[in-house]
């Protein structure tokens, strides 16, 4: 185990992989000489070449449509999107042939589009988005989203080695602010479960990404009897974890700093509701961000990102309730 | 003929090419009649209220995807487009697949999950399209770039009409494919019409001319002409194999039916299609055999009652075909494991003579190549 943070168990798990799997390859912009924009990728055309640390043009619908082309060829590319704000420019290729194909035609695309997601940081709305309900509402695409240096490393290596096209959010609130143990080598975390990050009995949040740290923070300070489930996979939805803790407390808060309508919180509670309704003390919860942009200005960004004392707030109720 | 990059030509000239046998000939007449027949059956059966949804085929552009499929080996790789049905003949389709494909059967090609023609067979090579355009030029794109990594000489070749150059994908491809010099081979079906919208109000200048400054040449050659469209398919998958990178290939041809059998081509002047019908490449190609290349009229009745026998055949097998079971609508979103796509068939005699797979330096999908260098080599020498 060595400790490192969040970003550098991404590049961690990157550089295995690319080590291990010739076919293995990355590409986007800037990630070449300069090492991508927050540095993902820094120091890996050294060691790797051009051709497997590809610079492309400013063209997000190639860089996925080349990933899926290569894909299907016995590569497997790992595509980088400058920010996740950016996937919109090459949402056809993905939601339209890469998460369709099989479904279609029976022709696997094992690819990653990485997705540097989240705010805080006076991103503005167009560097701060959490577009991870966008890719569960288009069938064949799975969703991942860590919160744990070590979960960066296992998920990115599965999502690698994954036969189907893998959205993987990694929050840049996280990058340099989580630090954790990570096993060295070969460390794979399978996609579709669950972690159980703070076993409690009174109260489940369910959050995944940035929500989860805020959450463990959250718990602590109340120093109140609460279960922290991450879900760290978004598709598929871990069910079985999130109805046996749903069951067990009884009282749900659903966290994640993405927009609230239709988000992965709604999905969340309408599957407790619709089968574990008989087990509620009370009515689920949600805290997320309001269906606005992401503001610019640091008041106007705190006051649409769920805070600390948000979710403290949100604990308080329903543990009262 | 050559691919000149710096002077995109306009070739209405015949195209003489020494590349084909008499037997090539005659599979070239064989592959468009069956693309005919098979899309008039095809009609036949929409008409009949079989088929869901609407019709749509390629009549009148036989020559430009018999033509241009004609030259692929066994391990090059297709993004077929919906006028270009005879392609996936000649790549090993047969007719009752694509007709059952039509009518949403279990024995199409996709099994009901795709309809018309929204299909590619894997097993031979192809990945079908989707209904946006051109999306699959950045697919071929990136199976030439994994060529490129590879070292292996295969050509990826992708269709698209010419309504799908004023699409930002169309630039995205074209300028990626231009930077790496990959192995692709762009086919500009330029059918005059995209749906309704004429040429004239979809570009100011052809876009032929733009493979210049994506840094590769760009031809025009005769759509209606089969062998023309050939020689220049053949240079380019030539060049592309060699490394010399892409190659755009403008077909003039005429959608002689409307964009689908909804569609009654008010729209289209009645000249524009007498002129055209005089030009149908079926009837060009039998000209030519019968007047230059020694066949008998005996000899062609006897290719098109075989095709038409063919096609019947086939079509009872595709209605004979069973409805798809509504307990599958729900599987395989997913895969399990990923899996090669299978080689196509390659009828030209040229791989008949030399194996392609043989001669292929990187025969194992996955495997380790230690061709890394590939484009960095190319950035050294450009």
């Amino acid at each position: 185990m060595t400790e490192m943070t969040y970003l550098q168990a991404i590049s961690d798990g990157l550089r295995e992989e690319m080590r291990r799997d010739e076919a293995v390859f990355c590409l986007g912009e800037d990630i070449g000489a300069f090492g991508g924009a927050f540095k993902v990728t820094d120091g890996f055309i050294e060691e790797f070449g051009p051709d497997r640390v590809l610079d492309t043009p400013l063209a997000e619908n190639m860089i996925v449509g080349a990933s899926i082309g290569a894909a299907i060829e016995g590569m497997k590319p790992v595509a980088e999107m400058q920010f996740a704000d950016f996937i919109s420019c090459g949402f056809d290729q993905l939601v339209n042939v890469a998460g369709k194909l099989h479904y279609r035609q029976g022709v696997s695309v094992p690819m990653v589009v990485r997705l540097p997601s989240g705010g805080g940081f006076s991103g503005g709305p167009f560097h701060s988005q959490n577009p991870e309900a966008w890719f569960i509402q288009a069938p064949g695409l799975k969703v991942v989203a860590p919160a744990t240096a070590e979960d960066a490393k296992g998920l990115l290596v599965s999502a690698i080695r994954d036969p189907n096209p893998v959205c993987y959010l990694e929050h840049k609130g996280l990058y340099r602010h989580v630090k954790g143990e990570v096993p060295e080598g070969d460390h794979a975390v399978p996609l579709g479960e669950a972690r159980v990050a703070r076993e409690g009995e009174e109260l489940s949040i369910f959050a995944y990404g940035s929500s989860v740290p805020l959450a463990l923070q959250a718990a602590e300070e109340l120093d109140e009897d609460i279960e922290v489930i991450d879900l760290r996979t978004l598709n598929p939805l871990d069910t079985e974890a999130i109805l046996r803790s749903a069951e067990k407390t009884g009282k749900v808060l659903i966290a994640h700093e993405a927009t609230r309508s239709c988000g992965v919180g709604a999905e969340v509670a309408s599957l407790i509701s619709e089968r574990a309704f008989e087990w509620l003390d009370a009515p689920i919860r949600r805290l997320t961000a309001p269906d606005v942009p992401i503001p610019f200005s640091p008041p106007l960004e705190q006051a649409v990102l769920p805070q600390l004392d948000d979710m403290k707030e949100a604990c308080r109720e329903l543990l009262a309730y | 003929m050559k691919l000149e990059a710096a002077s995109p030509s306009r070739s209405r000239e015949r195209a003489g090419t020494d590349a084909l046998t008499r037997d090539d000939r005659a599979l070239l007449l064989r592959y468009m009649l069956l693309m005919r027949l098979s899309e008039e059956r095809g009609l036949t059966l929409y008409k009949q209220g079989k088929v869901p949804g609407s019709f749509y085929d390629g009549c009148g552009q036989e020559a430009v995807c018999v033509g241009s499929s004609f030259v692929l080996g066994p391990r090059d790789r297709m993004c077929i487009l919906h006028r270009d049905l005879g392609a996936h003949f000649v790549r090993g389709v047969t007719p009752d697949r694509y007709l059952a494909n039509y009518m949403g059967r279990e024995g199409g090609v996709t099994g009901g999950r795709d309809g018309n023609m929204h299909f590619g067979d894997r097993q031979l090579g192809c990945v079908g399209m989707v209904s946006m355009l051109p999306d699959m030029a950045q697919v071929a794109t990136g199976m030439a770039l994994t060529f490129k990594m590879r070292s292996e000489p295969r050509v990826a070749m992708t269709f698209f009409g010419e309504g799908s150059t004023a699409n930002g994908q169309w630039h995205e491809a074209m300028n990626f494919a231009g930077i790496h010099r990959l192995p692709v081979v762009f086919v500009l079906e330029n059918n005059q019409f995209a749906y309704s919208t004429p040429t004239d109000l979809e570009f100011a200048v052809d876009p032929v001319q733009r493979a210049k400054s994506y840094g590769f040449p760009g031809v025009s050659v005769d759509g209606n002409d089969v062998e023309a469209v050939f020689e220049v398919a053949r240079v380019a998958s030539e060049r592309a194999r060699e490394g010399e990178g892409p190659s755009l290939i403008e077909c003039h041809t005429m959608r002689m039916h409307g964009h689908g059998a909804h569609d009654d081509m008010s729209y289209v002047p009645k000249e524009m299609l007498e002129e055209w019908a005089h030009r149908d490449p079926i009837e060009l190609y039998i000209r030519r055999l019968t007047e230059e290349h020694g066949f008998e009229q005996q000899e062609i009745d006897e290719i098109r009652n075989s095709v038409a026998a063919y096609v019947d055949e086939c079509a009872e097998k595709a209605v004979a075909s069973p409805m798809p079971d509504p307990g599958v609508a729900t599987a395989g979103v997913f895969a399990e494991s990923w899996e090669p796509l299978g080689d196509g068939e390659a009828p030209w005699s040229r791989w008949s003579q030399a194996d392609q797979g043989a001669a292929d330096s990187g025969n194992g999908h996955r495997a380790a190549n230690g061709h890394r260098g590939a484009l960095a080599e190319h950035g050294r020498t450009a």
